[in-house]
């Protein structure tokens, strides 16, 4: 059962309010408050992603954000976008960043990878259970 | 926080000055005003990430942007950077080994960045 449940349309400027509700609900739970702008950036991260996969895909879908803290801090970012979309996520290497051929867009993809996967030990993307889409999934240990 | 924008020249140097949240929201006019800059001419460019509180893919984007841009016009990029929050975030990328990293403004500048 999820603590706190936010849903927003996808739309850049709402991933601060979800980083901010993200953040707030982690102190609250008793995520160790160093590890507090790891939980922001990678809830950022993954609202950014799911932001730009909606928006490549032409889906006004709200994108789904699930807080839950029960024995750890657990955040579910959900998108609606067909799963091929997730497939072939990996981070880049200095070369491949560097690549002049390598677009924005592309290498963000990546740098973003890169960060949710070097911030969140426990990190698992997967399809939804229910219809189209993938979930992110991060979970954080409690300090209490 | 919103993000700030403030520009200033040092010696051949272009400085932007960046404050506050650089995100998937306000990347965009930071991508600007690096454009702007570039195309009215400036070709040594340093970016002071010095307060800048957050930071994520879409404004490394837009910073791996410019230094692509600038090279190609045989400009210089440089970055400044000494929060250790931060520099974690350009280790993880391994944009660490991408960006010429520096203290201070000081340090970019005398660098002959």
């Amino acid at each position: 059962m999820a603590t706190v449940r936010l849903s927003f349309s996808p739309a850049p400027v709402h991933v601060r309010t979800a980083r901010l509700v993200g953040v707030a609900v982690a102190r609250r739970a008793g995520v160790r408050e160093d590890l507090l702008d790891e939980v922001r950036l990678a809830i950022g991260e993954a609202c950014t992603r799911a932001v730009a996969l909606h928006r490549q895909y032409g889906l006004t879908d709200p994108v789904l954000v699930e807080m839950s803290d029960s024995g750890r801090y657990a955040v579910r970012v959900v998108d609606r976008a067909p799963i091929e979309a997730s497939i072939g996520l990996h981070a880049l290497d200095a070369d491949q960043l560097a690549n002049e051929s390598l677009n924005e867009d592309d290498l963000t993809t990546g740098v973003g990878f890169a960060l949710l996967a070097g911030f969140v030990d426990d990190l698992q993307v997967r399809p939804v259970d229910d219809g189209i889409g993938t979930e992110v999934r991060m979970v954080w240990p409690l300090n209490r | 926080m919103e993000l700030s924008l403030a520009t200033r020249t040092v010696g051949e140097h272009t400085v932007l000055e960046v404050g506050g949240e650089v995100d998937v929201y306000t990347a965009p006019r930071l991508r600007e005003r690096l454009l702007e800059l570039i195309d009215s001419g400036a070709r040594h460019v340093v970016v002071d990430l010095g307060r800048v509180d957050f930071l994520d893919s879409t404004g490394l984007g837009v910073l791996v942007g410019a230094l692509k841009r600038l090279r190609t016009v045989d400009g210089t990029f440089a970055l400044v950077c000494d929060k250790e929050p931060l520099l974690k975030i350009f280790r993880i990328t391994a944009l660490d080994q991408v960006f010429p990293l520096h203290p201070t403004v000081e340090a970019a500048t005398g660098a002959g960045a």
